[in-house]
């Protein structure tokens, strides 16, 4: 199902009658093969209106949108033979994460990423992406495996947060997730996380302590969700554009501030308007970064991955 | 009939003293007296402060502020503080009701201190440490790049020295008005302590009433022994968020400390009163 944003109405009734077109209708028919360029003319005009200058509210909903390539959609189409491995061995499996082995163009690699859902009942299924306890403890287990076994750790963050519920407090979110990022410190081959969707908190941190970090052009990472933002600060949760405009969350602001280390282009409009495209560029920026991390030694790798978290805040100091 | 109902209208009742009108007042008045956050007691300030500022009827830990909380743990005239130079800066040009950048003037005046984090060498009887005290009354005690700043040298200065080092935490969790460099100071910290770890150095945490959010999330529960405070609320997301996210009522002593303990979260809850023994011993066994 295609799914359009408020801002992205406008687009609807076009897009529809084009599918409708192809579908029904012989579009070598004069008569219809100029109804759809005319349509996609007048498509391309409303895309430049609507996308030519989003707001960091907008990128916030592009972020979340349902029609995004998810992290089994990046897994499927620029990894291949990916084998999922499933459980913390402590509790459960948690379907919010993703893990296991896979191959990136020769490269076997550890692949972790937030898993949402792309209908009702999946997102359900895998809890919006908001992780348990379990989860991290799970990517944990990964992690090790891939340590000892030399190979790079691919993370794809991708989640609201991690889950705030009473089990997973009593299972100790924060004991895991804080685990998880002391752990990530300990690696010593190559990590790549790369921001994908929405970059929520603690609960993205805690896949995300790599030697790169990479981020979707219209993907957000944020210390908390604007509508949580506004929530807490002006005590309306309706705030959200006004939370997302002072978090500066996108990913041209994060790479002003060094948080992260390239932004992969998308798509005009998104990710969701052309996956191909999306796709074809994450592999190439994965492809670089990857090829310059192997060339360092496993020591060097934990101390580079030292520094740079290490480098991290703004402060003046008197002397 | 009409007669003397008209007057005793206009007549004015005798003033009596309300009991409950004089009790708000008194909650008001905060100088004198106090009122017990977890049981709701309204309590004398002086006797609660005697007592190490705990509820004398349900043993309730007060928040307190750093220099009461470095006289009580280290040894008199021990603490010389570090870091003191560092100060914030409002490097996104945050916004809410009010701009960060005067948010911070007005906390640093009223508080006197440039932000949620103080540092320093001290000793417990006799026994040198390094300690690094969140200060809630500088806005929640939230983590920005001050604080992380401050802990991480604080660690890193542990690890060359080798010396213990001790984290009492009492925090809401994240500075927002400090965006994403807040949350990254969760993963600066995290990696100095695996540095300090790696060195076979002790790493204790103390975690005080709250301990919330993201500071729990990583310095917090990363300590090789983890101490609380008694009734201390400890959690990652705050009570109100979990309410709302799972509509339903949360058990009875949800995120206390006691909890915690029950569920294998934390080492041992210990009173303030006994913390600096207890710690003293603590650190002649691991050091």
């Amino acid at each position: 199902m295609r799914y359009y944003l408020d801002f992205e109405k406008k687009l609807e009734p076009l897009e529809r009658r084009v599918n409708e077109i192809e579908r029904f209708y012989d579009i070598n028919d004069p008569h219809y093969s100029k109804e759809v360029h005319y349509l996609q003319k007048k498509i391309s005009k409303v895309e430049k209106e609507i996308y030519g200058d989003l707001t960091n509210w907008q990128r916030s909903q592009l972020s979340r949108h349902l029609n995004r390539p998810h992290t089994l959609d990046y897994i499927n189409n620029i990894f291949s033979d990916f084998i999922e491995l499933h459980g913390d061995r402590k509790y459960k499996d948690d379907p919010a994460v993703v893990t296991g082995f896979a191959n990136y163009e020769g490269i076997k690699v550890a692949v972790i990423g937030h898993q949402k859902g792309k209908d009702v009942r999946e997102m359900a299924h895998r809890n919006f992406g908001m992780a348990h306890p379990d989860g991290y403890r799970k990517a944990m287990r990964i992690m090790d495996m891939a340590d000892r076994w030399q190979k790079p750790v691919i993370t794809f963050i991708d989640t609201p947060g991690a889950f705030p519920g009473v089990g997973a407090e009593e299972r100790g979110q924060a004991e895991a997730i804080a685990s998880s990022i002391y752990f990530m410190f300990s690696l010593s081959v190559p990590v790549i996380t790369i921001v994908i969707g929405e970059g929520g908190s603690g609960g993205a941190l805690g896949i995300g302590v790599g030697n790169r970090i990479l981020m979707m052009e219209n993907a957000t990472y944020s210390v908390i969700s604007p509508e949580g933002c506004a929530a807490i600060l002006w005590r309306d949760g309706s705030k959200g554009p006004m939370a997302a405009d002072a978090l500066k969350p996108t990913s041209y602001d994060l790479l002003k501030l060094g948080v992260i280390d390239e932004i992969i282009k998308e798509p005009f409009g998104g990710a969701h308007r052309d996956w191909k495209e999306s796709f074809q560029n994450t592999r190439a920026a994965l492809t670089n970064n990857l090829e310059a991390l192997m060339k360092y030694e496993p020591g060097d790798i934990k101390s580079m991955r030292y520094d740079k978290f290490r480098k991290m805040g703004i402060f003046e100091e008197k002397r | 009939m009409g007669f003397f109902s008209r007057k005793d209208k206009t007549k004015k009742p005798h003033k009596e003293i309300d009991i409950q009108r004089e009790i708000k007042k008194a909650e008001k008045d905060e100088s004198l007296w106090i009122k017990c956050s977890s049981c709701q007691e309204l309590l004398y300030r002086k006797e609660v402060e005697r007592n190490k500022h705990v509820c004398p009827k349900c043993l309730y830990h007060f928040p307190i502020n750093v220099d009461v909380r470095v006289a009580l743990m280290f040894d008199k005239g021990s603490f010389t503080e570090l870091y003191k130079d560092v100060e914030p800066v409002d490097f996104l040009k945050f916004k809410d009701t009010k701009p960060y950048k005067a948010r911070l003037v007005e906390t640093k005046e009223t508080t006197k201190r440039s932000d949620a984090m103080m540092c320093g060498r001290a000793a417990i009887n006799g026994l040198d440490v390094l300690a690094a005290i969140f200060d809630f009354n500088f806005m929640g005690g939230s983590l920005g790049s001050v604080v992380g700043e401050k802990i991480t040298r604080t660690l890193e200065q542990g690890a060359k020295d080798k010396l213990p080092v001790i984290l009492f935490c009492s925090s809401g969790g994240a500075r927002m008005q400090e965006g994403i460099m807040s949350l990254m100071q969760m993963s600066k910290v995290s990696g100095a302590i695996y540095n300090l770890k790696s060195h076979g150095i002790p790493y204790i945490t103390v975690l005080t009433d709250p301990t919330l959010g993201g500071v729990t999330a990583s310095m917090g529960m990363l300590g090789d022994i983890i101490i609380a405070e008694p009734k201390a609320m400890i959690g990652f997301a705050g009570p109100r968020v979990i309410k709302e996210t799972i509509k339903e009522e949360l058990p009875h002593g949800f995120q206390r400390a006691e909890y915690l303990l029950e569920h294998g979260m934390i080492d041992m809850i210990v009173p303030r009163k006994e913390l600096k023994k207890r710690l003293y011993t603590l650190l002649s066994h691991v050091t």
